[in-house]
Formats: structure tokens, C-alpha cells, sequence
């Protein structure tokens, strides 16, 4: 453990991404301490410049970029956490009972992740979305809907290979249950590229949050960044700062946690790191 | 390449088509579910804006679409409409849902198909140079370009390119498809809306371009080392002839598997890319149906992009079953 720690440490595009990524954090953490009071509120004239009395300036209703970034940094990261929690949950519920049993349940549940892969992933989040009308909820339901198979084939690839492993075919031997042997010796041993894959779920869910909000289907009482590019996108021409500060903030988020990932990978699975 | 066997190539078609009908099915019955998951009544949604239809009509969207039969039964007439393509109808756009899509197709098509042909090219262009030359600037260059690429919302790509390139350059137009006002005809109009492509297509093809050409890499120093290579550097052959007739072959595998997934994000990608530049086709059309809460018109383009997604799927996989015939056999 404290091999793969000091692994880990030296890493230096993990130590970045894991940097990054905590500034990302405190920002969202202190947001309602630094900035209290909803970031809807109005605080000054509308469109004053950055680096002036408001550091990102003010959007066209006289709102603190700032205070948005701050609060919109929350939403991200809490949305692309539940999301990913739900979708690995259901991933490996789903994957993990294919791998092991194999035969006609594997069969039913591998056909549904298939389909679930062949639609439009995107277009399929806008329409959950619009039917259960934006919300927080919504959102975090849409985006676990589309990510769960990749989850999925990956538990299931894991539990096949596990499945005729000696040491599982010795508890079975021994009489435990299924559930026991599932939740206790195979699970455990599949746990690096879940997490590997759950970090890049976060990533992505973060992505697709954006996007939701940008097209106007994010949830109307919580500031986002996408909503705040949307709703800059207007002032492209005259107010530069209302589009391109909240999209850093995506760029910088995304890439941290993909450095993260990437880096989570080359210590837990050592033998990949080659590839 | 040798003619496939008698048999076995309209075998494995017809054998890949009727796989493809319960996927077309399944997806028919997914809109179904989510029709009856809406707040509200299903003929409420069918009517696009609620409140606007009078209840006489109400009645007869209901009868239509089977809603007062039990939920079994409604689901097959459902079934039966959408498999007629009777998409229902759209208020606020007074047409028919079928004929709308029809109508915003074309431009979504050709941003599609450009998109497509932009990114597989230049991919495979930038990963066969940067193979040539392992760890220099270009494969340092194109490391990063898949990263940021994949790190980044489309819509701000766009937005950002719109910056740079329309607002402060001037070069390219901000937004739609051709000037319209211009009134330009024949290969004048050609040339501008190729000029309205530019933004859009590489704002869509950025991510999938930066891909493919790590993939190209990745495989193209996965052949070199094969022993058909040695063979053919024996007979005398040049490298680059070695490059393009064998190696390239063998290398364009992975590339066109990966183009078939491409198809269902571009469909995605298209919807925020046409936001941002007002490109007038189906995702635009999808953005305003979202404002318009016209739930069946969403619905409908969702029904026939994952159709199409199936449709792609399947020219993927034959034509890799010509590319490389090993792969019916199994």
C-alpha cells in the first residue's frame, strides 16, 4: 500500500491533475462562505470588466462572475459525483451478476448494454432531461442512464476472468454463498479499474452536466458554468470574459481529474503502464 | 483481395439486418416508456403545447395512438405508427414531425458528413506522421490536442473559435449556413456555404481528429513489427510503398470501428455545435423543440438519429467484413 502511495506521489501528471483538482474543490467548498447569498443576486452594474473591482467582472444582469464560478464549481463536482455513483453502482450490479453467472442472464443483461451503447448517449440525456423536467435529480438520473454500460462491460470483462480463478473456485468449493463470494473476494479484486473508470466517469459527467445547462435544461435554482456560457453567449462581441472564464474552469476541472485518472491507472495497474 | 465465399457474405448481411430490427424496436418502445414517464398526460405530450388543443382533438390523439386501449395495446399501435414513420404532428411549427426532420436532414448530413471525412483524414494523415517519428514535436503536439480536446465543451470550442476567427480575424462567418440575403446561385452559393462549414465542422471534428490519429499511431507501430512487413521490405519494397499498401491496410482496422461509435456522439455534438452557429438542421431543430416543450417532435428526432446510429452501425461492420474478409468467418 505504501509502495503504490509513493507510486502514486511521484507521478508527476497525477500530482498536476490532483493539484488542480483540489484548488477546484476548497473554491467550491468556501463558496458560501466567500461569496454569501445566492450568485443570482445582483451586486453592481451589469458588464464591468474582470481584474477590476469584481475579480472576473460582472454578466449582464450585474451578477459576480466570480460568486458564479465559486458556486457553479459545487454544482459540478456534486452532480459529477452522484452521477458516477449511481451509474458505477448500477454498472457493477449489472456487470458483476453477467460475469458470474453467465449463460441467459448474461445474455439478456449484455443485449440491454449493448443497446444502451448503440443510441445517442447525448441526445438520450437531453430527452430524460426534458421529460422529467430540469432539476438537480433529473440530471444526476439522466447522466448515470448514459454512462452505467461502460461500467458494465468492464465488471463483467473482470468477473469472467475471475470466475475460473482457483481461489473462487475454492470458495465456492468451501459452500459460501454467492453473495459472499461476490461481495467479498471477487469484488475487492476488481476494485482498481472500477475506480480508474469511475474517474473518468466524473470527468465526463461533468462534461455533460455543461452541455445540459448550457442548452438551458439545467436545474433553474443552482448556478452552473454552462449555464453562465449560455447565458454570456449573447455578448460574445462585448464581454469576452462571460464565456471564456467559466470554460476554463470546465477545461481546468476536466483535465485534472483525466490526469488523475491516468494517474490512478499507472499505479494501480503497473503492468498497463507500458501499453 | 479474394472473392468472399459463396454464401457466407449474404449470410453474415442478412444475418447482421435482423439483428438490427429488435435494437429498432427496443428503441420505439424506449420512446413509448418515456412518453408515459412525462409529467402529465401522454396525449398531452403528443399535442406538443398543452393547453392549446381543444379536447375534441385531445380525444382523437388519444384514439390515434391507442392511449384509452390498455397499456399493451397502446404500445403496439404506438409501435405501428412510429414503424409507419407517422411521427405525429408539431403545433408549433404547423407541420407534420416527419416532414420537419426531412426538411432539417440535409444540413445536418452534410456537417455530419464533412465532420466525419475532415476528422478520419486528417487523424490518419496526423497519426501515420506522427508514427514516423515517435516522440517528436507532432506525437508530442497531437498528445495534447486529444487532451485538451477531450477536456473541453464542444459549445465552447465553438464559442472560442467564433472569437478568434469571426469577431476578431473576420476571416469566417459567425453563424447559419449561406448568406441569404446575398441571393448567390450556383457555385457562387457552393462557395459560401463551404465557408459557413468551416467553424462548425472543426469545432466537431476536433476531438474525434486528435483520436484517430493516436489510434492510427498505436497501430501503425503495431504492424511494423509484423512479420508481412519484413516480407515485403525483403522483396525490395520502398518504405512508403510498405506504408500505404500494407501497412495502412491493416492499420485503418481500429479507425473505422471507432468512426461507428463517432456517429452517435456527432449526432450528440451536432445538437450544442448547431446551437452555437445557428446551423439550421436537426440539432437546431432539437434545441428548439426544448424551448418550444414540443416533447414529440424531440422525441421523433431521437427515434430516427438512433435509427441511423444502427443504419451506420451496420455499414461499419460490412464494410469491415470487405476491408478484412478474416472477419465473417468468425
Amino acid at each position: 500500500m505504501i509502495d503504490v502511495a509513493r507510486r502514486f506521489l511521484r507521478s508527476r501528471s497525477a500530482m498536476l491533475g490532483l493539484s488542480i483538482l483540489s484548488v477546484v474543490i476548497v473554491v467550491a467548498a468556501a463558496a458560501p462562505v466567500v461569496f454569501p447569498g445566492s450568485p443570482f443576486r445582483r451586486v453592481d452594474q451589469p458588464l464591468l470588466p474582470p481584474f477590476g473591482a469584481y475579480l472576473f467582472g460582472t454578466d449582464v444582469l450585474g451578477r459576480d462572475v466570480a460568486a458564479g464560478i465559486a458556486h457553479g464549481a459545487r454544482t459540478s463536482l456534486m452532480i459529477g459525483v452522484l452521477a458516477t455513483a449511481v451509474a458505477v453502482a448500477v454498472g457493477t450490479v449489472v456487470g458483476g451478476v453477467a460475469g458470474f453467472y453467465g449463460g441467459r442472464p448474461d445474455d439478456v443483461l449484455m443485449r440491454m448494454t449493448e443497446f444502451f451503447q448503440t443510441i445517442p448517449t447525448f441526445l438520450f440525456a437531453i430527452l430524460l432531461v426534458a421529460i422529467l423536467t430540469p432539476s438537480t435529480k433529473s440530471i444526476v438520473i439522466a447522466i448515470a442512464v448514459v454512462s452505467w454500460p461502460a461500467v458494465a462491460r468492464l465488471v463483467r470483462g473482470e468477473f469472467l476472468a475471475m470466475r475460473g480463478r482457483e481461489f473462487v473456485v475454492a470458495c465456492v468449493c468451501l459452500g459460501m454463498s454467492d453473495r459472499r463470494v461476490i461481495f467479498r473476494h471477487i469484488l475487492p479484486n476488481c476494485l482498481s479499474p472500477i475506480v480508474v473508470t469511475g474517474s473518468l466517469i466524473v470527468a465526463t459527467a461533468i462534461l455533460v452536466e455543461s452541455a445540459l445547462s448550457f442548452l438551458g435544461l439545467g436545474d433553474p435554482n443552482t448556478m452552473s458554468w454552462g449555464f453562465m456560457i449560455g447565458a454570456g453567449r449573447t455578448f460574445l462581441r462585448t464581454a469576452w470574459w462571460l464565456c471564456t472564464v467559466p470554460g476554463v474552469a470546465i477545461l481546468l476541472t476536466v483535465v485534472a481529474i483525466n490526469l488523475l485518472g491516468e494517474g490512478l491507472n499507472d499505479t494501480l495497474n503497473p503492468r498497463l503502464r507500458n501499453r | 483481395m479474394a472473392l468472399p465465399r459463396v454464401g457466407g457474405a449474404p449470410g453474415y448481411v442478412v444475418r447482421r439486418l435482423l439483428q438490427a430490427v429488435p435494437v429498432i424496436l427496443a428503441i420505439v418502445a424506449l420512446n413509448f416508456l418515456l412518453l408515459h414517464l412525462a409529467p402529465g398526460d401522454a396525449a398531452q405530450v403528443l399535442a406538443g403545447e398543452a393547453g392549446s388543443a381543444s379536447p375534441e382533438y385531445m380525444a382523437q390523439l388519444r384514439e390515434r395512438f391507442g392511449l384509452d386501449q390498455p397499456l399493451w395495446l397502446s404500445l403496439l399501435v404506438y409501435m405501428k405508427n412510429v414503424l409507419s414513420l407517422d411521427l405525429g404532428f408539431s403545433f408549433r411549427h404547423n407541420m407534420p414531425v416527419l416532414d420537419l426532420i426531412l426538411q432539417r436532414l440535409g444540413p445536418t448530413i452534410l456537417l455530419m458528413g464533412v465532420t466525419l471525412v475532415l476528422s478520419v483524414g486528417a487523424g490518419m494523415a496526423l497519426g501515420l506522421l506522427a508514427a514516423s517519428r515517435v516522440d517528436g514535436w507532432l506525437d508530442t503536439f497531437i498528445s495534447i490536442l486529444a487532451l485538451i480536446s477531450y477536456a473541453t465543451p464542444l459549445f465552447w470550442i465553438g464559442l472560442m473559435l467564433i472569437v478568434v476567427f469571426s469577431i476578431k480575424l473576420d476571416w469566417l462567418p459567425t453563424s447559419g449556413m449561406e448568406t441569404v440575403a446575398a441571393f448567390h446561385e450556383g457555385w457562387a452559393r457552393v462557395a459560401d456555404i463551404a465557408r459557413h462549414l468551416v467553424l462548425p465542422a472543426v469545432t466537431l471534428s476536433l476531438f474525434y481528429m486528435a483520436l484517430y490519429a493516436r489510434l492510427m499511431r498505436a497501430a501503425v507501430l503495431e504492424q511494423a513489427g509484423m512479420d508481412y512487413v519484413a516480407t515485403a521490405r525483403a522483396k525490395g519494397l520502398s518504405e512508403t510503398r510498405i506504408t500505404l499498401t500494407h501497412v495502412l491496410r491493416n492499420a485503418i482496422l481500429p479507425v473505422i470501428t471507432m468512426a461507428g461509435v463517432q456517429m452517435g456522439a456527432l449526432l450528440g455534438g451536432s445538437i450544442v455545435v448547431e446551437t452555437v452557429f445557428a446551423w439550421p438542421g436537426l440539432g437546431l431543430l432539437a434545441y428548439q423543440s426544448l424551448f418550444a416543450r414540443d416533447l414529440n417532435l424531440l422525441m421523433g428526432i431521437f427515434f430516427l438519429s438512433a435509427s441511423l446510429v444502427v443504419v451506420a452501425n451496420l455499414a461499419v461492420d460490412l464494410l469491415y467484413t470487405v476491408l478484412d474478409p478474416r472477419i465473417q468467418a468468425a
